[in-house]
């Protein structure tokens, strides 16, 4: 089962969700972000192109011309492989783990899987970006030293950051997952979990994380009323 | 099939009781308990409705109906399907070859269920009779996995074996198939270190979780795998090896004569080393010129990485080996290139040459200092010096090239001699011959460097002679014992001779540090030059040419994770997945994979 939506990103882009539905166990989410466009491509090819125009009336040497179109040319090929993303999918398994992959414009693809064992939760963190304050999607990874502790932030749909509305869908269908997958689960502290997962659940740690209610009755409710307030705003800055 | 299951009832089955006649599994009465009627598995608290994994090696797809043998692990609630075995078989040789298999590799395999790869819709007595099965190998929970000849749909069915007594309390739990390269996970070697030896048969690694635990019952079931379809045993196997074992002659002879040629070596080794540790060699002129030396440096670290390679320990882990082979390839590369580069010098006969050239460009390069200091000792870039310090240090400095031409030309008649030799110890690595290159360099320059040390000496006199003495006009003075600058009174005449000598230094100042400056310059160069040199040494020696190699030929050796793929799925049949070896990509934006816990 397949649908599509349309949603926006932090800049106002068109970004465009899909999601597939293969069975109560396994869910795949598909963002695909903005196409590059025939304006900036051009934009970008004729200032280097008259920067080196500009090189060669100086110096009057054509090396300059047959450099500038190979700067092009190269330039291109390593932004379209290395640079823009495509699309970005979450596949998430319930009891295998959660699989994000990242598919760049040139066919290239980069996944990384997260074992179940290894995820603590699914939350959607508040950043101060630049000069906007922004919501992403992220994977608390376990501690495995400190059995409640968190290890480790993955953040998800980095390329595309979408908004808040589509951040939401997408956390409540792997908040159901993960729900699911802690009430089955066959490990030793099983019957802990789920018992936990029934009531209201806090997370303390790095960063600002939502208190929300684990109560599977408010699932449908108004999502404003299942995002608490931050206790700080932390900073996230961008490695790429 | 009929025949076959008579002929197994009367080949005596054991203590598992069965049904001797096809049919329905309830109509025969079961004297005995089944062994699965143990009660539940302690470790898991499975409800209804909980999906199972069964991972499915993708080379069985296509086999031939069979059982399927391999390992339950309870924790993770998903079966590792090893092997399939095909029609026909006789049940207690089936559980002969698993309790061997079990004995030799630790791992508890067992017959998990039933696999057919049919034509047509499922005919009742084969149904029956794949039940039956059940009942002789019984297994919690029992797998049948299904899949038609030619086409893509499968379906799995696994159900919990609660006893032929009560039949209708066996709940199907859904199931999730995940196909996975055996060859691949074998050969990616994700499984963790190896386990200890006194291990018990059956035990689950407790710190392998999750994936981990079937990369290593994989790994362990190497037992399994030895028998291949040209082996006339009594069952018959179907696995990645099945169409023949996979060994390189190659391989397998440079295994054998490993041994005793590492061990040849390491006593050759280890008595190079004992005899460069002697007592001899620690004297203190020795010992200082062996550190400033850095073809003894290159050599050291040669020396070690050899005995490394050539120790008889084993490799405990695949990083190790790792490391290991990318040493053995840069030492094979730089003999390579240092033979090449002999070959080369004795081709073109460019010793004597080298030889021959090298006292005339020794006197160039003295020429050319020489006028750079008359050059100095005139208005250089039409700066005013002081003249009587220029010529005293201009004419200090053109004694010493004087001395140090006199020297060169003293030594000339050893240099093809030396020259020669020292091109010989190219035999021993490129890196050796460029060292020595480097040492040969700072040895031809080595007057360079005593102009700038007393040029360096000069100017650290007159700078701190400088800040003292600007301190005396001040008024001030420096407080060893406090470190700081402290007020201070002093005597007129302290503060008369401290004045002039303030104004001598001074107006002596650019002087000093125009020479200063030259030649720090010139060392500069010098040292450029040698810093070159060294890198591109260091670069042969740990450059990972063995990974490189290995992404380019054998990129599943490198594996860092795995990565999954969901295959065409339609309602009603079981969700499939692919699992695949992801390759560790040498750029950092790439994928990182998978992350092991601890």
């Amino acid at each position: 089962m397949e649908d599509e939506q349309s949603f926006s990103d932090i800049c106002g882009g068109r970004l465009a969700l899909q999601r597939r539905f293969y069975s109560p166990s396994c869910l795949e989410f598909c963002l695909s972000c903005p196409r590059i466009t025939l304006r900036s491509l051009t934009a970008v090819t004729c200032s280097v192109w008259l920067a080196a125009y500009g090189l060669f009336t100086l110096c009057e040497n054509s090396m300059i011309l047959s450099a500038a179109i190979f700067i092009t040319l190269l330039g291109l090929l390593g932004y379209l492989h290395f640079v823009k993303i495509d699309h970005e999918t979450l596949l998430i398994i319930d009891s295998l783990g959660i699989q994000m992959t990242s598919s760049y414009a040139s066919g290239k693809e980069s996944t990384t899987f997260i074992e179940m064992g290894q995820v603590n939760d699914v939350v959607i963190n508040e950043a101060i970006y630049m000069q906007k304050v922004i919501y992403y999607l992220c994977i608390l990874l376990k501690d495995p030293m400190e059995p409640h502790g968190i290890s480790q932030v993955v953040p998800l749909f980095q390329s595309a950051k979408p908004r808040l509305d589509c951040l939401i869908e997408v956390y409540r269908s792997c908040q159901d997952i993960l729900a699911h997958q802690k009430a089955t689960s066959t490990s030793p502290e099983g019957g802990d979990k789920i018992i936990s997962a029934s009531n209201r659940r806090s997370h303390s740690g790095m960063g600002a994380y939502w208190h929300r209610q684990e109560d599977k009755s408010e699932q449908d409710h108004d999502p404003a009323s299942r995002i608490g307030h931050c206790d700080y705003v932390q900073s996230f800055m961008h490695t790429r | 099939m009929g025949l076959v299951f008579r002929g197994a009832a009367e080949a005596g089955l054991g203590a598992a009781s069965a049904a001797d006649r096809p049919g329905p599994p309830d109509a025969v009465p079961n004297p005995t308990p089944t062994p699965p009627a143990e009660g539940a598995d302690p470790g898991s608290s499975r409800g209804p409705g909980m999906v199972l994994k069964a991972f499915f090696p993708t080379c069985c797809a296509s086999a031939d109906s069979g059982l399927l043998v391999g390992r339950w692990v309870p924790e993770q609630s998903s079966a590792v399907v090893l092997a399939v075995v095909h029609f026909p078989f006789i049940p207690v040789q089936v559980k002969e070859l698993l309790a061997q298999v079990q004995q030799a590799s630790q791992v508890g395999v067992t017959v998990l269920g039933t696999w057919c790869h049919r034509r047509q819709e499922l005919e009742e007595s084969l149904g029956h009779f794949l039940e039956g099965l059940g009942a002789i190998f019984s297994h919690k929970p029992w797998f049948q996995l299904c899949r038609e000849r030619g086409s893509k749909s499968w379906s799995c069915k696994a159900t919990h074996w609660r006893g032929p007594a009560s039949p209708a309390a066996s709940g199907e739990d859904q199931v999730m198939l995940i196909f996975y390269d055996q060859r691949k996970v074998l050969l990616s070697q994700l499984h963790p270190p190896m386990a200890l030896p006194d291990r018990q048969a059956g035990d689950t690694t407790a710190s392998a979780g999750g994936l981990a635990a079937v990369f290593d019952t994989v790994a362990r079931s190497e037992a399994l795998f030895q028998s291949d379809r040209f082996n006339e045993g009594p069952v018959r196997l179907s696995h990645w090896q099945s169409e023949g074992m996979e060994a390189s002659i190659l391989v397998e002879l440079a295994k054998w004569a490993a041994g005793p040629v590492c061990l040849f070596l390491a006593c050759l080794l280890s008595l190079i080393s004992a005899a460069s540790s002697c007592r001899v060699f620690k004297l203190w002129p020795l010992s200082f010129i062996w550190s400033k030396l850095s073809t003894c440096e290159q050599l050291r670290h040669r020396l070690e990485q050899l005995t490394l390679i050539f120790s008889t320990r084993k490799a405990k882990n695949p990083a190790q080996l790792m490391r290991k082979a990318n040493m053995l390839v840069s030492v094979l590369l730089d003999v390579a290139l240092g033979l090449t580069l002999l070959s080369w010098l004795h081709r073109k006969d460019l010793i004597g040459q080298l030889a021959d050239a090298l006292i005339p460009v020794a006197d160039h390069v003295a020429e050319e200092l020489q006028h750079l200091l008359q050059w100095l000792m005139g208005a250089p870039a039409g700066l005013k010096m002081n003249r009587a310090l220029d010529q005293v240090l201009g004419r200090f400095f053109l004694y010493h090239i004087h001395l140090w031409i006199s020297y060169i030309h003293l030594m000339s008649p050893f240099i093809e001699r030396i020259l020669w030799h020292v091109g010989l110890s190219a035999c021993l690595g490129l890196t050796v011959a460029l060292s020595i290159l480097s040492d040969i360099i700072a040895l031809l320059t080595f007057h360079i460097y005593c102009f700038y040390v007393y040029g360096a000496r000069l100017y650290c006199l007159k700078i701190h002679g400088l800040s003292s003495l600007w301190r005396l006009f001040r008024g001030k003075k420096w407080n060893v014992l406090r470190q700081r600058v402290d007020s201070c009174s002093y005597d007129l005449d302290q503060l008369f001779i401290g004045t002039l000598l303030f104004t001598i230094l001074v107006f002596l100042l650019p002087t000093t540090a125009l020479y200063y400056l030259v030649f720090t310059l010139l060392r500069l160069l010098v040292v450029a030059v040698q810093g070159l040199i060294h890198l591109l040494v260091d670069l042969i020696n740990s450059l990972p040419l063995y990974s490189l190699g290995l992404r380019l030929c054998r990129p599943y050796r490198l594996a860092a994770g795995v990565k999954f793929r969901v295959l065409e799925h339609e309602t009603g049949r079981p969700l499939r997945l692919l699992m695949q070896v992801s390759i560790a990509c040498i750029l950092p934006c790439s994928s990182k994979g998978l992350r092991e816990p601890g």
